[in-house]
């Protein structure tokens, strides 16, 4: 006798048959396994102040060291900061932000003399820093066309709508096209060391290795770098310049390998800022070779900033073909700072992750007092010792 | 007759014929004819071609609609419909913020998650569909002339199908031939309606008389039948044949698919429905959907999240466009011009920056929380599944969880609506006891077997006892106490009576058939009755060889003869033999049909037939000489059997009966020569009273033998098989409330109508006896007792029946036969008539005795319904039941507390109710009043406990938002005064006094009541409802219940059908509420109290950046992470938390029930502690923030570098954030978070390795590289979540210790080594210090005597006066003392019965002695009331049973009644039904001066 059974499926009332072989039954009885049982070995941590009193204490004597270091460190770094925007009338550079006695075909200087108190050790950074200077709007950040900066000839061509409207200036491309690059910095920025005895020595700056490496070798690249005629010239052939630029993207540096997109200042300007105020990278000073003297000794200095024009085709009505003297950022009360700095292993001069540590950890170590004294009033009876009792 | 009406229906037919070509779907019937008679089966002439096929297709798409289809059902969510709007919007220039393609993929991801999902249940359905419709089966093909095999799917309307044993229908066929020689077939319908036991059959009447085998060729009718639908227990029609006969059709004609052959070697049939128009297919509904409590709350907080994503869109919107403002018509370098290079004013800009944002904050709704919660809820039903504790080895059956998202409602009942039969009870009848012709036998020995049986079981178990429960042995006397008292001990089914092994075999074979277990066979006979039988069956022997007519027995022998052979045939059980369970014993010795006609009739009856038998010589319908018996025994069917019967016979003859005159020993009667034949006969019952009377008839050698469909062979001591011939079976229907069978008694030739019911039934049909001669005054006599025994059998818990009789002439036979043959053969309304025709025969009848059956409860239950109260939960049990019936069992499974108080509310009409109901009210009010402030002000003076054992004084959320306690009080109510409590203008008050008892008891109440009920608890309370039952009856109540339970019980897969959950047992609710509801309730609302957390935390760090970018809607997080945080990142720890998070162990859930109430008061997640989640996250988010901006503060960092991060420490804060949550850490929680840290970190080195030019704007190339080599990096890695933790970290180690809530205390507890914990948990309760308290006693543990609790009770009840304890005592004693009946309630218009009830410690202890008092069944005397203006006989009386020894409240009633004084008596009745003593009656003066004097004291 064929016997097979014919079961209502459980889930969802669905007819299913299972086969001619139905005659021996097979159990539906659930295995018995820590898994399907629910009786995984397990770790019950119970959360109270008797149980977490040493996580506080150990965070408290862990952190506070470390605070106690990160500050030292941060306090060792030595930072020095020239603002030269000229807003007011006695800043030196007063005369250069205003736009009547700019005179376009001599460029303006302003001289800004300044004061180190101490000896610089070793590289010594220079940054230029600008604040108010909304770089990561998300329409500014979204400007440009990474393939068009990695040497791409299409891209070259026919920039990607993302760089609109800076994408095309008289029906040719720009190049590079987008917000960010046509707004970058462009104040150039030399300093002067005043011996004791009155000589001023020029310092020299180094700007190759400002910018990130995989940047300068990866992410930036000239077009047809890899074709015959290596002319830069020739490659950006049939595109023009930013608005804003005085001269064309090959012409930034007459340095071979910084020049064009891989410019590096042009690199590090594309790296577009976190936040609202920020520093970039502008120079490096290197530490002399030989390594006896301070890079930069305790004395005078003169920072001498070089306004190049800048030609503001703006589209913008009234600010049209209005010629700016210097990087405008008075425009959105913006600053310009000159930051010379030297870095540890953390970076620059920044207290505050040593504050936080200090302050973290003592937090902690205060709040196991705390639990230690909620412990020894209350925990007692809770202790699951005794409860046995 | 049929015959009359011919033409018209012929023409009639004819016309459908036409119309058919026409357009066959607009006929109300459907005309099948036979494929046979057309070529092909497809063929254009082929009438059927219209007709569904056999093929069934369950899925819902094909490989072409799967998409467009899948895609529209998604859409009907509407979190998906959102989702895509917000990618969609990123594809608009202006606002976007995302890459379009990118933004895409998170839904594009939920989305196909979904659909593949659902297809691969799609192709689940498919794979079982075409399993099924590739199925072999015979078909008769016109082509070979023979059947062939054919599959499922070809098989068409019209086909004939040839069917053999054990095979399953493919289709629903139309039964035209059997092999059996009765054209019976037997179907198996466990598939359909989950029913066990066997149905039978029949051949269509017209192919009935067929000698050879059927010949499809030969067919030449056409059917005409109703249309498909999924009535199974309908089928109606006629077929027609070409001699213009037509038959009508029955559902007794249709097999219906899905149904398995039985017993029957082989069938022919036509297929008249196929594929998916079978009833079936047609009753196939797929899973239920229902949303639940916490979902819905959930929704609430989803609509929140709504509402701070558009105020924070708005505010950066408003932001942006004052931003924007500032600068003037000066524009700055950075902000770009639109691409057209045109300029955009602050205000457009402010319009697009909300958009933008939006997309920006998508996050903050949860597009993952909906998909993780589905993931999350199968993997807890997988769990729940798996539970091998859910699991019941006898029926091989686990918990099916039938609706896979409402497992955390579980977590969250409030009130648990009951059936009683079958679910708090086995539903396994067991003869208990009988009253014959006024003469109770008590069946001691049975009752001693019984309890026997109960040592046996717990004998056997070893100790397993509930640590809760001790051992009261010696407190109780009566030998049925003690088996309740071992009942409650033993864990396992007393059905395992016999060895493991024999269990296991039995729970085997009962596995398709509905087999009694042996204690439900065996009864040992009481001996008086027994003595009596076997006299009056030798006097009737005598009698018979002396032809002196049968009435000349007494007549309270011949009422002892008709009782049992009522018993016996008044039944549809079915006789099997039990080495071949399918096959039944065949004992034919005549075939014939029933009487069907009035001609049949008369030809039968003429007294010839008497002498001489019908044509078939070598038997007659009298069967009486044993010489005979032998000839009928060679024609079984099964040689087994044949072969059993015959020693049967042979053992008969030696005299083996002759020893049952003797006196009978209490249990050693003849167990071995009882089993040996009991083992040869299987009686298969439709309902298992049924089966039971049958065995109990059996134990007085009266037993069934043989059953045909117009035939019934009863084996009587000294009489022999006597063949009662069957001419009608008026089935049990539940309006009637009865069934009768219509026999021709062989010995008397009187045709003789038996008739079993309810008693309330019958005990109105009962003939009223006529006073005037002495045999009327005997039966009033009869009739009065039996009442009496009936009320007894009720207060014991048993299920009543009543067993009568009733003589018809021939004329009055002949009579009625007219009609109802009329009434059968109707195709118009032929229930309604049947109906009626039963109803006129069911009159006058002759009482015979009552029977009392117990129903048992099934294991555990009093233990389960214990700790579901403890739990907080209200357990309400709707039964039809009569009301002393469930009152009892509520006793016995300790729903009712012997100590508690009982209102009984028993109305006759709307304003008796209405006043009932007001009176109850200010009782409870006045008494609880005080006490319960009392109990609220000692509760804040820090002696109250949650966790104490009666958490109905405790104040759980009801009562704390209600000025309702719980008391303990017990209200019973009656069906009909439910009916007027339920209407709309009382349902308030109704409630009002419901909601403050501790448990409630519905009796007599009807499915649509149940239901009624439910939904009026949940719709007015508010509250969580559960409802459990097993049977058909409860199926609404099951649906409208939040919770649905099905016990897949015997009575059938309807509750199952219905139900979200389907137990095997009632039992496994415990487990089932307590651990699975707990930990689905607790795992899930911290997963999605988590899960809002996440993400407003994660969306929190995009808003302060808005603060630092001019509101432009930038972000700092690079849009991968943005997009995949949610859906890679942070998902896999939380879902593995949240499907295997323990916050307590299931042993404490289960020992500690008051756990639950976490759960039940949604403590887990309340709409507060999503605002502190949020603010939590807020908080987390400004730390995870603007460290890193301080840390990066004046630096040269880029805007992704400085972002990147921010979203690593937003991960790792939140995981260490979930892992603060986690409770239960195990090698799962940790692979997860490891998984999802190296899973962030591979794929974030991966993207920013992958390409240098792609993913504009970020092009995060190498930023990860870069980062990883950067200290500070580090550095921030450690302090953030550190610092974003530490609020949370110490508020959750002070909670822990300064107010830890009941499940940190009951997870402390589970710390413990796990002898303490028993120690603790089964030595006392456990009190948990309550936050109020000034010096928490945190675990403290009290005496572990039961007597404390009870100080406590009168403690918490300071009105109740402890020290009149025992003078009240003797006052309930003296109270019950019978006084002088009286009258004077009459005009009276508040008629108050105080029915102090025999019930002091245990109902049962009254069982064996058959007690002096009756119980006490509230009557419905009617009473005037002048001066209401109430209808006199409307306002009856209301009865309030105070069955407890609370003494003291008992006489607060009185003293805080609005109307008392002269307008009110207090009565102490013994009334019953039929009102017919008054016996009791406290005088009421005299009572209401007991009262002023007991209120005297009281006041004192």
């Amino acid at each position: 006798m064929m016997a097979s059974s014919y079961n209502a499926k459980d889930e969802d009332g669905h007819i299913t048959v299972t086969g001619p072989g139905g005659g021996t039954l097979r159990s539906k009885k659930p295995e018995n396994t820590a898994f399907k049982q629910q009786r995984l070995p397990a770790w019950q941590p119970i959360l109270t102040a008797g149980t977490v009193l040493p996580a506080f204490f150990i965070i408290g004597l862990i952190f506070i060291p470390i605070g106690i270091g990160l500050y030292v460190t941060s306090n060792n770094i030595k930072e020095f900061e020239v603002d030269y925007t000229g807003v007011d009338m006695s800043s030196p550079c007063f005369n250069c932000s205003q736009n009547f006695s700019w005179n376009s075909t001599t460029p303006c200087t302003c001289t800004i003399p300044f004061f180190l108190e101490q000896p610089y050790e070793s590289n010594v950074f220079m940054y230029y820093g600008l604040s108010n200077f909304y770089q990561n709007h998300r329409r500014y950040v979204k400007s440009r066309d990474d393939s068009q900066l990695n040497g791409d000839m299409t891209s070259l061509k026919e920039p990607s709508k993302e760089c609109e409207p800076y994408a095309y200036h008289d029906n040719k491309p720009i190049a590079p096209c987008g917000a960010i690059a046509n707004s970058m910095f462009n104040d150039t920025l030399e300093l002067f060391y005043n011996d004791p005895n009155g000589t001023k020595v020029q310092i020299p700056l180094t700007n190759i290795g400002i910018a990130w490496w995989t940047d300068k070798h990866v992410k930036f690249k000239n077009p047809g770098v890899g074709e015959a005629n290596q002319n830069l010239t020739t490659a950006f052939q049939g595109t023009t310049k930013p608005l804003n630029w005085r001269r064309p993207v090959y012409e930034l540096d007459a340095a071979a390998n910084n020049d064009g997109f891989i410019n590096e200042d042009f690199i590090v300007w594309m790296r577009t800022a976190a936040l609202p105020t920020f520093r970039k990278l502008y120079r490096i000073i290197k530490s002399p070779s030989n390594g006896m003297m301070p890079t930069m000794p305790r004395g005078n200095y003169t920072l001498e900033v070089v306004y190049i024009t800048t030609m503001s085709k703006n589209l913008r009505q009234n600010l049209f073909n209005q010629l700016n003297p210097d990087y405008p950022v008075r425009s959105f009360e913006g600053r310009k700072r000159m930051i010379l700095s030297t870095i540890s292993w953390m970076g620059g001069k920044n207290p505050f992750l040593g504050i936080a540590y200090i302050t973290v950890g003592s937090v902690c170590f205060f709040l196991g007092v705390v639990l230690l004294i909620i412990h020894h009033k209350c925990g007692n009876r809770n202790n699951s010792a005794d409860i046995s009792n | 007759m049929a015959r009359d009406s011919e033409d018209p229906e012929m023409t009639k037919a004819s016309k459908v014929k036409r119309q058919r070509k026409k357009k066959t779907k607009d006929n109300k019937t459907r005309t099948v004819h036979a494929n046979i008679l057309y070529d092909y089966s497809k063929g254009e002439e082929n009438p059927n071609r219209h007709y569904a096929n056999n093929k069934i297709k369950t899925t819902k798409y094909t490989v072409l609609s799967f998409l467009p289809k899948n895609l529209f059902e998604q859409f009907h969510r509407f979190a998906n419909v959102y989702f895509v709007f917000i990618a969609l919007l990123n594809f608009v220039p202006v606002v976007n913020a995302f890459q379009p393609e990118l933004a895409l993929a998170p839904v594009v991801f939920i989305l196909s998650v979904t659909a593949i999902k659902d297809l691969w249940e799609d192709y689940r359905r498919h794979r079982s569909d075409k399993e099924i419709n590739h199925m072999d089966c015979l078909v008769y093909s016109r082509v070979e002339r023979r059947y062939v095999e054919k599959y499922w799917k070809e098989v068409r309307v019209g086909d004939f199908i040839r069917l053999r044993c054990n095979e399953i229908l493919p289709a629903d066929v139309l039964l035209l031939s059997s092999s059996d020689p009765d054209r019976l077939c037997h179907i198996e319908t466990a598939t359909l309606d989950g029913e066990t036991n066997l149905k039978q059959r029949q051949v269509v009447r017209s192919f009935f008389d067929l000698d050879c085998d059927f010949d499809p060729l030969k067919y030449n009718g056409v059917i005409e039948c109703e249309k498909p639908n999924n009535d199974l227990n309908r089928f109606r029609g006629y077929i027609l044949h070409r001699s213009g006969r037509r038959d009508a059709l029955y559902k007794e004609n249709l097999l219906l698919r899905g149904c398995t052959i039985r017993n029957t070697e082989e069938a022919v049939g036509i297929v008249i429905y196929a594929g998916h128009e079978t009833k079936a297919m047609l009753n196939n509904n797929g899973p239920r959907y229902k949303r639940s409590k916490l979902e819905r709350q959930m929704n609430v907080d989803v609509f929140w999240c709504v509402i701070i994503l558009l105020v924070m869109c708005l505010f950066a919107a408003v932001g942006h466009g004052l931003w924007m403002f500032q600068y003037g018509d000066k524009r700055p370098v950075f902000d770009v011009l639109s691409p057209e290079g045109t300029d955009l004013s602050p205000i457009m800009s402010a319009i697009y920056l909300f958009l933008t944002m939006i997309i920006v904050f998508q996050v903050l709704i949860p597009i993952s929380l909906f998909v993780s919660i589905e993931i999350v809820k199968i993997c807890q039903v997988y769990f729940i599944h798996q539970d091998m504790e859910l699991y019941d080895e006898e029926t091989d059956s686990h918990l099916q969880c039938r609706a896979l998202n409402i497992t955390e409602d579980l977590g969250q009942m409030q009130y648990i609506f009951s059936d009683k039969t079958g679910t708090l009870t086995e539903n396994k009848m067991v003869f208990r006891r009988c009253t014959v012709a006024g003469v109770e036998y008590s069946h001691d020995a049975n009752a001693r077997r019984l309890a026997m049986y109960q040592e046996m079981d717990s004998e056997e178990e070893e100790c397993t006892s509930h640590g809760g429960t001790l051992p009261r042995r010696d407190s109780v006397t009566s030998h049925q106490s003690a088996r309740v008292v071992l009942r409650s001990q033993s864990t396992k089914s007393h059905r395992r009576t016999g060895s493991r092994a024999e269990a296991k075999r039995a729970s085997i074979l009962s596995k398709h058939t509905a087999f009694s277990s042996p204690m439900e066979k065996d009864i040992t006979p009481d001996p008086q009755l027994l003595d009596k039988v076997n006299e009056c069956s030798s006097q009737m022997d005598f009698m018979r060889f002396h032809s002196q007519p049968m009435s000349q027995l007494p007549s309270d022998l011949s009422d002892i003869i008709d009782f049992f052979i009522a018993l016996t045939i008044c039944n549809t059980v079915v006789v099997s033999s039990p080495n071949q369970p399918r096959h039944k014993v065949r004992m034919r010795f005549e075939l014939k049909s029933p009487v069907k006609t009035i001609e049949d009739f008369i030809k039968r009856f003429t007294p010839s037939r008497l002498t001489s038998g019908s044509n078939n010589s070598s038997s007659s319908s009298l069967i009486t000489n044993r010489s005979s018996n032998k000839g009928c025994s060679s024609m079984l069917s099964s040689p087994s059997a044949e072969s059993t019967l015959t020693k049967l016979d042979e053992e008969r003859q030696h005299g083996s009966l002759p020893h049952a005159f003797g006196p009978v020993p209490p249990y050693g009667y003849d167990r071995n020569a009882w089993n040996l034949e009991e083992g040869e006969l299987r009686y298969e019952a439709e309902s298992p009273d049924e089966a039971a009377l049958v065995y109990a008839a059996k134990a007085y050698k009266c037993s069934l033998v043989g059953r045909l469909p117009d035939q019934v062979t009863v084996e009587l001591p000294h009489l022999g098989k006597l063949s009662f011939e069957l001419l009608h079976t008026l089935g049990f229907d539940s309006t009637r409330k009865r069934m009768s069978v219509v026999v021709r008694h062989p010995l008397t030739d009187q045709i003789t109508v038996y008739t079993k019911g309810a008693d309330s039934v019958i005990m109105d049909l009962i003939k009223p006896p006529d006073t005037g001669n002495s045999k009327g005054k005997r039966q009033k006599k009869i009739v009065n007792r039996t009442q009496n025994y009936l009320n007894l059998y009720a207060a014991d818990g048993l299920r009543t029946l009543c067993i009568a009789k009733k003589i018809l002439s021939k004329e009055q036979y002949a009579c009625w036969l007219q009609h109802h043959l009329e009434a059968e053969t109707a195709i118009q309304g032929r229930e309604g008539l049947l109906f009626e025709s039963a109803l006129r025969l069911e009159t006058n009848l002759q009482l015979l005795g009552a029977t009392g059956i117990e129903d048992r409860l099934q294991d555990g239950v009093p233990e389960t319904i214990a700790s579901l109260r403890k739990a907080g939960l209200q357990i309400w049990v709707l039964t039809g039941d009569k009301q002393e019936t469930a009152v009892n069992i509520a006793y016995a499974c300790k729903l009712l507390d012997p100590e508690e108080e009982i209102l009984t509310l028993n109305a006759d009409s709307q304003e008796a109710c209405a006043l009932l109901l007001e009176e109850s009210l200010h009782y409870i009010q006045a008494k609880f009043l005080c006490s319960s402030a009392d109990q609220t002000a000692k509760a804040f003076h820090g002696h109250f406990a949650p966790f104490d054992i009666y958490p109905s004084s405790s104040p759980s959320s009801s009562s704390h938002a209600a000025p309702f306690m719980v008391h303990r009080l017990g209200l019973v109510i009656d069906g009909r005064t439910l009916a007027y409590a339920l209407d709309k203008s009382l349902e308030d008050k109704f409630l009002a006094v419901a909601r403050s008892c501790r448990s409630v008891l519905c009796c007599r109440s009807t499915p649509l009541q149940k239901s009624m009920v439910v939904k009026l608890v949940r719709n007015k309370l508010k509250v969580m409802t559960l409802a459990i039952g097993d049977g058909a009856n409860d199926v609404s109540m099951i649906q409208v219940a939040d919770v649905g339970v099905g016990i897949s019980g015997q009575e059938g897969m309807q509750a199952v059908m219905a139900s979200d959950f389907a137990l095997p047992r009632f039992r496994y609710l415990q487990k089932l509420l307590l651990v699975h509801g707990h930990w689905c309730y607790s795992r899930l609302a911290n997963m999605i109290l988590y899960f809002f957390y996440k993400n407003a935390m994660f969306v929190a760090l995009i808003f302060w950046y808005q603060f630092y970018c001019g509101f432009s809607g930038s972000a700092m997080i690079d849009q991968w992470y943005l997009i995949f945080f949610n859906l890679m990142f942070s998902a896999f720890p939380q879902l593995i938390t949240g499907t295997l998070d323990k916050d307590v162990s299931a042993e404490t859930l289960q020992q500690l029930p008051q756990l639950y109430v976490n759960g039940q008061n949604s403590e887990e997640y309340k709409p507060y502690m999503f605002w502190m989640n949020m603010i939590d996250a807020f908080y987390q988010s400004l730390i995870c923030f603007f460290i890193p901006y301080f840390a990066y503060a004046d630096s040269d960092v880029d805007l992704f570098t400085w972002g990147t991060p921010i979203t690593t420490l937003a991960l790792f804060t939140i995981l260490v954030h979930l892992g603060i949550e986690t409770k239960t850490w195990t090698w799962m929680n940790w692979l997860s978070i490891a998984f999802s840290i190296a899973l962030f970190f591979t794929v974030a080195l991966c993207y920013n390795a992958s390409c240098p030019t792609c993913y504009s704007p970020s092009n995060p190339y190498w930023t990860m590289q870069r980062l990883l080599q950067d200290p500070l990096f580090y550095l921030l890695c450690v302090i953030t979540p550190v610092a974003a933790l530490l609020p949370r970290y110490f508020y959750r180690a002070c909670q822990g210790t300064l107010f830890p809530s009941p499940v940190q205390v009951g997870r402390q507890l589970d710390k413990l080594p796990a002898e303490t914990r028993r120690n603790i948990l089964s030595l006392s309760r456990v009190k948990v210090g309550s936050p109020l308290s000034p010096k928490p006693p945190f675990l403290s543990l009290n005496k572990p005597s039961p007597k404390g609790c009870n100080k406590k009770d009168q403690r918490s009840f300071p009105s109740s006066k402890t020290s009149q304890g025992p003078v009240s005592q003797t006052d309930n004693q003296s109270r019950r003392s019978p006084l002088g009946p009286t009258d004077s309630e009459k005009g009276l218009s508040d008629i108050y019965t105080l029915v102090p009830s025999e019930i002091d410690t245990l109902p049962y202890t009254k069982d064996a002695p058959p007690l002096s008092e009756e119980p006490q069944p509230p009557s419905t005397k009617d009473s005037e009331c002048p001066d209401k203006t109430l209808e006199t006989s409307n306002l009856s009386l209301s009865s309030w049973i105070t069955s407890t020894p609370l003494h003291t409240q008992t006489d607060s009633v009185q003293l805080n009644l609005p109307h008392n004084g002269d307008s009110q008596c207090v009565k102490y009745t013994r009334n019953s039904e039929e009102r017919l003593q008054s016996d009791h009656t406290v005088h009421p003066a005299q009572r209401t001066e007991q009262v002023a004097e007991q209120s005297l004291h009281t006041t004192l």
